[in-house]
């Protein structure tokens, strides 16, 4: 059984793989696009200072910058570990 | 007025030269008088592909440094008529070319031609972005190989901000697809990227497909833009481009896998002219 299910399952196309890849990177790429140079190194930044006391992922801190008719805002989003 | 065009895609090697010398030479067979520019100071190589590298003399950054006239360096191209060469500067460092001065000499071209061809260096720095700055529409060439995509976004997401229609509010650049060394046989075994799957992802009209072709390294070994080669596969691909940039309905070829007999499954060959 286990023999058959092995033979009929098709192998995953590398260029199924491989669209299924770019439809993130790109759409992660696209959300960045606009904002300043800076932004990166902000966030890089803000997890080695939150790191400072507490453990997190790399992935926990979430920043974005809106603008609106005559301010930007600056939304941080952290996610703590339970402690 | 001319149309000024760039060609670029990010990624290094995916055939921007190629296609910038092969669309202005179509163009200039159709009877459009085109300056196709080298923007790639330091690694010029369109002199080269346009089979002009012992003509010249002067070169963009010359000009632009007022050591010579526009024509002194522009090369005229000995097999089709109103067709231009402007070669990128061998041996000056890329610093020597200015936004003001590349915007002087546009403007002074722009009143003597219908196209100007801007082949973009690869890469996201100052030539690239100099190069696409005055564009009125980009042709952005991109592989079916997932680097060459992703880059080439990066290169969208740059037309859409870092370039004069972008930053003075004007209507945004015209982006169109050309994709590059497709190989349809390979896109049937599930292997490479369908065009379908990159048009999605970059969701951007498609310009052209350029079938994988032994033309092409043919043409370049010589020095013969590939449109010469008007028997071939890829040489017809670009004159299909050619025409679709012109506003002709054109319809697509070269996408679908070659229907292949008994014996060529069997011996293989059947190698692509």
């Amino acid at each position: 059984m286990k023999l058959m299910e092995f033979l009929k399952r098709e192998r995953k196309k590398s260029a199924s793989v491989a669209k299924e890849r770019l439809q993130i990177i790109v759409a992660h790429q696209r959300s960045q696009r606009g904002q300043p140079d800076y932004m990166p190194m902000l966030e890089k930044e803000l997890v080695e200072v939150i790191r400072r006391y507490v453990q997190i992922d790399d992935d926990a801190v979430q920043i974005s910058l809106d603008s609106e008719d005559n301010c930007s805002v600056l939304e941080l989003n952290v996610t703590l570990p339970k402690s | 007025m001319a149309k000024v065009i760039v060609v670029t895609s990010g990624k290094g090697g995916v055939g921007k030269t190629t296609s910038a010398a092969a669309i202005s030479t179509g163009l200039a067979m159709r009877g459009q008088k085109t300056l196709v520019i080298d923007f790639d100071v330091g690694l010029r190589n369109l002199d080269l592909i346009m089979g002009c590298e012992r003509r010249v003399v002067y070169d963009l950054v010359n000009v632009i440094q007022g050591e010579a006239s526009l024509n002194q360096a522009m090369i005229r191209d000995k097999r089709v008529e109103n067709l231009f060469i402007l070669p990128a500067s061998q041996t000056r460092d890329k610093e020597a070319l200015t936004q003001e001065g590349v915007k002087e000499i546009l403007e002074k071209l722009r009143e003597g031609f219908d196209f100007i061809i801007c082949d973009s260096p690869a890469g996201i720095e100052r030539g690239a972005q100099l190069a696409m700055y005055f564009a009125d529409e980009a042709v952005v060439v991109t592989n079916p190989e997932v680097s060459s995509v992703r880059d080439s976004d990066r290169i969208l997401g740059l037309l859409a901000s870092k370039t004069q229609r972008a930053e003075q509010g004007g209507d945004p650049i015209r982006e169109h697809l050309l994709i590059t060394r497709y190989n349809p046989d390979r896109v049937t075994s599930g292997d490479m990227l369908t065009l379908e799957d990159i048009r999605e992802i970059l969701a951007i009209e498609l310009l052209g497909l350029i079938p994988e072709s032994e033309a092409v390294l043919r043409a370049s070994n010589q020095g013969v833009p590939v449109v010469h080669e008007s028997a071939s596969d890829a040489g017809m691909a670009y004159l299909d481009t050619v025409s679709r940039l012109l506003g002709e309905d054109v319809p697509l070829r070269f996408h679908q896998a070659s229907k292949k007999g008994l014996l060529t499954r069997m011996f293989g060959g059947g190698s692509r002219r």
